[in-house]
């Protein structure tokens, strides 16, 4: 396995796609939203529980590659208790790291878990996987009830 | 009785290791052909396993691409100027080859259009919006690609005919009892695959053309997959009308053939209009060109049909029985080799299949498996392979795909296996 891979492919990477967390519907969801990549069959919903602006609970299911999985997984694990003025700040920030367009390492070593999503930036056709949860969580929480689609 | 012993022996020898069988074609000189292949991918060397996607040129075919627009370039069938009349001779000599290729009847019924999805939809807005009304039934397969759903289903919408679905078993194999079934009065249209691109199952077309007759429907079948891979011979099928493309036979994109018989031609309304379709116009009325340049308006893809022409003429050097035996005995040790590794389960295991080999690994997402290949040269396919009713039926979001093609050797199934085992031990 060569340094680029194993920098895409990281022991959490790996753990988050065995082992998901927060994969499970919410029943009467605040918000809720459906994404999926035509181009490899990622699909993805995303249902969260929001009262006065915070996230209290957040949750998916669906079933995608490894990199959009543990995206969905360490996404959900990361946002449970942020407020949607950080969860919007995040998005944004994540959004910059897989694409290669935010380099500060400190502004990226701020993200914290999220910063292993770094490799994704030298696999151009993998940013749609990454982003994918994100994009989905997005258009819940802006109530767009049509599913996203990364075409 | 000892030699008889011996003969056996050495009959079961040659039968479990390819490689000690006499080559039918010299691979080793054929992958020089192909500049593509000499490359290397992420510093390992190209091993290229998307054929059923797109197969690669040979040099014969680049040159005379080039050649035309270095030497001749010049619009068809208009001026009397030499360049213009050497590609109009270039262009319907491909014509000619093509016609050679499928045993068609005539050049007439050879029509050179941007590909098979174009095919299905002229036949779709011209024999379909004509003779299929409202109440009649078309009928297709479960495993057809996009190509052949959506059109069909399009003019179902519009005409308010009824689409029906050849159903699949497990293996990939078309149930003939239900299609018989499914044959009525009301059946005016079959169109079926030649050759699955996501399972490999080859379809008795044959069969089918000829139990769609007797119910008075016509019947057309999608090549895309089938005419790079083994011989096809139009009148012996006995179909209506047949498809393929030719970026999957070697040749370049963005022309494609369409053959139909004459009589069907002649009684279809034109689809595009505009030049080369007309013989005269007036505000008040145009006559039509004949066959079968009504169904060529404007100026076509000229370089590609040369180019088509010649990648024809490569595969017909070569010998299409050759091909097909190369790729049988190729696919059969990439079967055995997959199959040995872990967690590798085969989608598409018809008792009639060609040399594509799509399957799933325990675990493993097959978009990450196409980025560890990739990492390792190795270019195969992986999604929904634009037949989303085939992935529904198998119940996986998507597969992964390897393809083979004429110029593959036993050492890319090699390196192809390695990789997967890789991926395979990674994830796990």
């Amino acid at each position: 396995m060569n340094e680029e891979l194993k920098e895409l492919y990281q022991q959490v990477i790996i753990d988050h796609n065995k082992n998901p967390r927060n994969f499970r519907k919410i029943e009467l969801p605040s918000h809720h939203s459906e994404g999926f990549n035509p181009l490899c069959g990622d699909h993805v919903y995303i249902y969260l529980d929001v009262a006065n602006g915070v996230i209290r609970d957040i949750s998916f299911e669906g079933n995608g590659c490894a990199i959009s999985k543990s995206s969905a997984s360490i996404m959900t694990a990361e946002l449970k208790g942020k407020t949607l003025e950080e969860a919007e700040v995040l998005f944004q920030k994540f959004h910059e790291l897989v694409t290669g367009k935010l380099t500060d390492e400190e502004e990226i070593e701020k993200l914290g878990k999220l910063s292993i999503f770094q490799g994704v930036r030298d696999f151009p056709v993998r940013v749609k996987c990454a982003s994918l949860p994100w994009h989905t969580l997005h258009a819940a929480l802006h109530d767009q009830q049509t599913a996203v689609s990364t075409e | 009785m000892w030699l008889l012993n011996l003969i056996n022996k050495r009959t079961k020898m040659t039968e479990r290791n390819p490689l000690t069988v006499k080559p039918l074609m010299d691979i080793d000189k054929i992958r020089k052909d192909f500049p593509v292949l000499h490359q290397s991918v992420h510093g390992k060397p190209l091993v290229y396993l998307d054929n059923a996607a797109t197969t690669q040129k040979p040099n014969s075919v680049i040159e005379a691409i080039s050649e035309y627009y270095r030497l001749y370039n010049s619009n068809i069938h208009r001026g009397v100027h030499q360049l213009s009349q050497k590609a109009t001779d270039e262009y319907e000599a491909a014509r000619q080859k093509v016609q050679r290729y499928l045993n068609a009847n005539s050049t007439k019924e050879v029509i050179f259009l941007r590909g098979t999805s174009e095919a299905v939809n002229l036949v779709m807005n011209t024999y379909g919006r004509t003779n299929i009304k409202a109440g009649d039934e078309i009928i297709i397969s479960e495993m057809e690609h996009h190509s052949n759903i959506v059109p069909w289903q399009m003019l179902a919408q519009q005409t308010g005919a009824v689409l029906r679905v050849i159903p699949m078993n497990d293996k990939g194999e078309l149930l003939m009892e239900e299609f018989k079934n499914l044959l009525n009065e009301k059946t005016k249209f079959v169109s079926v695959v030649h050759a699955s691109n996501t399972l490999g199952t080859e379809n008795p077309v044959k069969e089918i053309t000829g139990l769609a007759h007797e119910v008075g429907a016509k019947v057309m079948v999608d090549g895309a997959q089938a005419v790079q891979h083994f011989k096809v011979d139009v009148q012996d099928i006995g179909c209506d009308f047949y498809a393929f493309s030719g970026h999957k036979l070697y040749g370049p994109t963005g022309v494609g053939v369409l053959w139909g018989r004459e009589e069907l031609l002649i009684a279809m309304p034109p689809w595009q209009g505009g030049g080369d379709m007309i013989l005269s116009v007036t505000f008040e009325k145009t006559i039509y060109n004949g066959l079968p340049n009504k169904f060529e308006a404007g100026t076509p893809n000229i370089s590609g049909a040369i180019g088509l022409g010649h990648a024809i003429d490569y595969v017909t050097a070569l010998g299409i029985d050759n091909i097909h035996e190369h790729e049988r005995d190729l696919y059969r040790y990439m079967e055995q080799k997959f199959l040995e590794i872990q967690g590798v389960s085969l989608v598409g295991s018809a008792a009639k299949k060609g040399s594509v080999f799509s399957f799933t690994i325990d675990g493993v997402h097959p978009h990450d498996v196409g980025t560890i290949l990739d990492m390792e040269g190795i270019a195969i396919r992986t999604g929904h392979m634009c037949t989303q009713p085939v992935m529904k039926h198998f119940g996986v979001p998507a597969l992964s795909r390897a393809s083979i093609g004429l110029y593959n050797n036993y050492e890319d199934i090699d390196c192809a296996a390695e990789a997967i085992k890789k991926a395979a031990e990674f994830f796990s």
